[in-house]
């Protein structure tokens, strides 16, 4: 065990960034420190405490400390562990799929829409499948909006109908062909044993066997949400944590532009 | 307990009255319908039970078939009844015959109304007995092993199979939580009927049935006599099947079930006459077997601004008391609910928080009020969130709230860890322990911040009360007043379900379950 305070380690390793050799930083460059805890379904006691250790270098950590260990029931022990990092990553070869227009506010997307469209347009949202959750939707939908963030409600120039939680595929598109949709928008919380993922390919797959996937923007968001993984699932765009109203109505304005859609 | 907010009392009691005559006019609604829901709640409690070879449970059945005969106005017991006088058969033989087609209901000659009532005083009795034998053990082993003071701490498991939920919630009650609340599987509550037996797939979530009741009850028994103390069971007595999930939690001995007025109206889109029938039913049972039950008062603030529409979450707890008491669920059960959802960047927003949870211990002083953690602005920064959950303890400790939901750090990530749990309940017994008497040291400052806070949110809630008398619930939900939801009085899920009583209906356990009407005391 460390003493804490004072770490008395000699840091004999080259200490200059080096990007294609990236490390994780503890308190000095490529110290490769990294915390992180779990728990294991033994005892605690010291072989408990070994069995951690060895966890921790087989997830290729070195110098591993184990800092705090404690029982949560007779045969589960948690376990605060650090310990340098022997992997690097190549941060130079990195390419990262994102949607990238830049942000326009709220008056901004009125005012492109009012240009290159000339109509107001219709947003169709929902979170689909058996998701009870509203939060995403709502926060994105409703007048009120997020975090000082003002919901697509808000918006002049977008008609926008938030259906609410639990909404099957078959309805949510059922409602977009009778309201003559542009942009779809599907929520997505829980994400338990990839429930989403199953729930979001059915649509597309639905949308295509209607032959409807080219008369929508469909756009997807949710917390656990990447836009990469919206884009292997076959939706326009994705949306994760920290994204709002205005990217949202940005990514989908311009897509429609981009497809000539009048 | 002398006021520390220094509320106006003539508007606490104002808006307590506009309550009451709320409550009392959807009242005079309720007696004259009942749903599918209620009746297969009597077919419950009348001892129907078990599924037909498609997995339909019996209550189910019976129910339907009286729909299709168009005579369920004259309700389940009516035509149970009967059949039991005609064929001396139990109702669960008399189930059976239904659902292998042999035996129409209202094929059968009719007898007196006193006669039927007669015939199923035994079962119906039976019963009751066992509910309020279940009662007396809840008791006898809070006598036993001393009941808590202080909050009681409440965990959620939600794995989905009951067996790992039972893993989870023995690990729980022995590191120290007083309430295992089970989580039902995403979309149960907008299921009409209950599933059947031991579940062990579930997605967030474990269905709630009358089996995996029975067997989370055993467990938490035995780990609390392990433990030395009695742990509470929780689920979720809302949704399609309120009265029903009422029934089972009672034959089983569940203690907390969460049961609103107003929840399912506005966040399941579940029709409000539908959800108002039910829930006064649910609310007689839940009454009857000393359940406590939480009021959802703070999801309103998940989707409205905490801040801004505080009024509307004390003008719900308001109404959901009146509501209670019309069933004859007593305000030492009626756990209202309320949150910590004030935005971590709001200046002197913890004083806000604080104010509130106070004066909704002042307004409510027998209430075990229920205090939920903040989840709008956890955002998976951990490290923050412990502390966002280490203020919320503070508030519960400082205000004595009762039924204390624990915040776990990795909100909005995943279902909690083992672990996760285990810290949240480690935070907030290191605060109940080390500022256990701070509340009683604290005055709060003439004309302050709180005070002057606390009397807005009354005032506020007592006009928008006010307002709700004069236009009635019906429209008042309709407008959008709470949760910034609009639902309309003939849209939702489950109206099909909502039949007017006929002149022959009876439901044999409100006359002996009506804590008031009959009475007698429990709990």
């Amino acid at each position: 065990m460390s003493s804490g305070l004072y770490d008395l380690h000699k840091k004999d390793f080259d200490k200059t960034l080096d990007l294609t050799k990236l490390r994780p930083y503890g308190d000095t460059m490529n110290d490769g420190k990294v915390q992180l805890s779990f728990t294991l379904p033994v005892k605690d006691d010291e072989r408990g405490e070994e069995a951690a250790r060895q966890m921790a270098k087989a997830m290729g950590l070195e110098d591993v400390n184990v800092a705090f260990h404690n029982a949560l029931d007779k045969e589960f022990t948690m376990y605060v562990v650090y310990g340098s990092c022997v992997h690097t990553v190549d941060y130079t070869g990195i390419q990262v799929q994102t949607v990238e227009e830049e942000t326009m506010s709220m008056e901004e997307v009125d005012a492109y829409i009012k240009e290159n469209i000339g109509r107001k347009i219709i947003v169709v949202g929902a979170s689909t499948g058996t998701d009870a959750h509203t939060v995403g939707i709502d926060a994105v939908m409703n007048r009120k909006g997020f975090a000082g963030h003002y919901g697509l409600e808000r918006y002049e120039m977008i008609e926008a109908l938030n259906m609410g939680s639990q909404v099957p595929n078959e309805v949510f598109v059922e409602k977009a062909v009778a309201m003559h949709a542009d942009v779809l928008l599907v929520s997505q919380t829980v994400t338990q044993k990839d429930v989403h993922i199953q729930n979001m390919t059915e649509l597309i797959e639905l949308l295509e066997a209607e032959n409807l996937r080219d008369k929508f923007v469909v756009c997807c968001g949710g917390a656990r949400i990447t836009h990469e993984l919206a884009k292997e699932l076959g939706f326009d765009a994705g949306f994760g944590a920290g994204k709002f109203a205005e990217d949202v109505a940005t990514f989908a304005v311009t897509e429609m532009v981009k497809r000539g859609v009048s | 307990m002398a006021s520390k907010l220094n509320l106006n009392q003539e508007l606490v009691n104002q808006a307590r009255a506009s309550a009451a005559k709320v409550a009392a006019d959807v009242q005079g609604f309720i007696d004259l319908h009942t749903t599918v829901t209620v009746e297969r709640a009597v077919c419950r409690l009348l001892g129907i039970d078990g599924v037909n070879d498609v997995e339909v449970p019996l209550p189910n059945v019976v129910v339907d078939h009286l729909v299709d005969k168009g005579v369920l106005g004259a309700g389940a017991a009516f035509y149970i009844g009967n059949a039991m006088l005609e064929l001396h058969a139990t109702p669960q033989e008399i189930a059976e015959k239904v659902s292998k087609g042999e035996l129409d209901l209202t094929a059968l000659p009719l007898h007196e109304v006193s006669e039927i009532q007669g015939a199923m005083k035994e079962t119906a009795e039976t019963t009751v007995a066992r509910i309020r034998k279940n009662v007396e053990q809840r008791n006898a082993y809070l006598n036993e092993y001393g009941d808590k003071q202080g909050p009681l701490l409440y965990i959620i498991v939600a794995t989905g199979n009951i067996y790992e939920d039972i893993v989870q919630a023995k690990a729980g009650a022995k590191q120290g939580a007083d309430v295992i609340a089970v989580i039902r599987t995403t979309g149960q509550s907008l299921l009409d009927y209950v599933p059947y037996g031991a579940t062990v797939e579930g997605f967030g979530g474990t269905y709630a049935t009358q089996e995996n009741f029975r067997l989370m009850r055993e467990a938490l028994d035995e780990v609390g006599r392990e433990e030395n103390r009695y742990i509470r069971l929780c689920n979720y007595c809302s949704g399609l099947c309120m009265p029903e999930i009422a029934a089972m939690g009672a034959l089983e001995r569940l203690d907390v079930m969460l049961n609103d007025a107003l929840y399912g109206i506005l966040f399941r889109d579940i029709n409000m006459q539908r959800t108002l029938i039910d829930q006064y039913f649910s609310r007689v049972i839940n009454g009857f077997a000393g359940v406590i039950i939480n009021t959802g008062e703070d999801n309103y603030l998940t989707t409205a601004d905490a801040v801004e529409e505080a009024h509307t979450v004390l003008a719900s707890q308001f109404l959901n008391e009146q509501f209670a008491l019309m069933a004859g669920l007593p305000e030492e059960q009626q756990g209202l609910g309320h949150a910590f959802e004030i935005a971590p960047d709001v200046e002197n927003g913890f004083l806000y928080e604080l104010a509130q949870a106070q004066m909704a211990r002042e307004i409510f002083p027998k209430a075990p009020l229920k205090y939920m953690p903040p989840t709008k602005f956890m955002t998976g920064n951990i490290f923050r969130g412990h502390v966002q959950d280490a203020l919320f303890n503070m508030v519960t400790v400082l205000t004595n709230q009762k039924i204390h939901l624990l915040g776990m750090m990795t909100e909005a990530i995943h279902t909690p860890f083992m672990s996760d749990r285990a810290l949240a309940i480690e935070n907030a017994q290191y605060i109940a322990r080390t500022m256990k008497d701070l509340g009683d040291e604290l005055v709060y400052k003439e004309g302050g911040i709180m005070q002057t806070r606390a009397n807005e949110v009354l005032e506020k809630a007592a006009q928008l009360l006010k307002q709700i008398e004069e236009q009635g619930m019906f429209a008042t939900l309709e407008a959008g007043t709470f949760a910034d939801i609009k639902r309309p009085k003939d849209g939702g899920k489950g109206l099909a379900g909502v039949v007017a009583k006929e002149e022959a209906y009876f439901n044999p356990f409100i006359e002996l379950m009506h804590v008031t009407k009959t009475g007698k005391e429990v709990g």
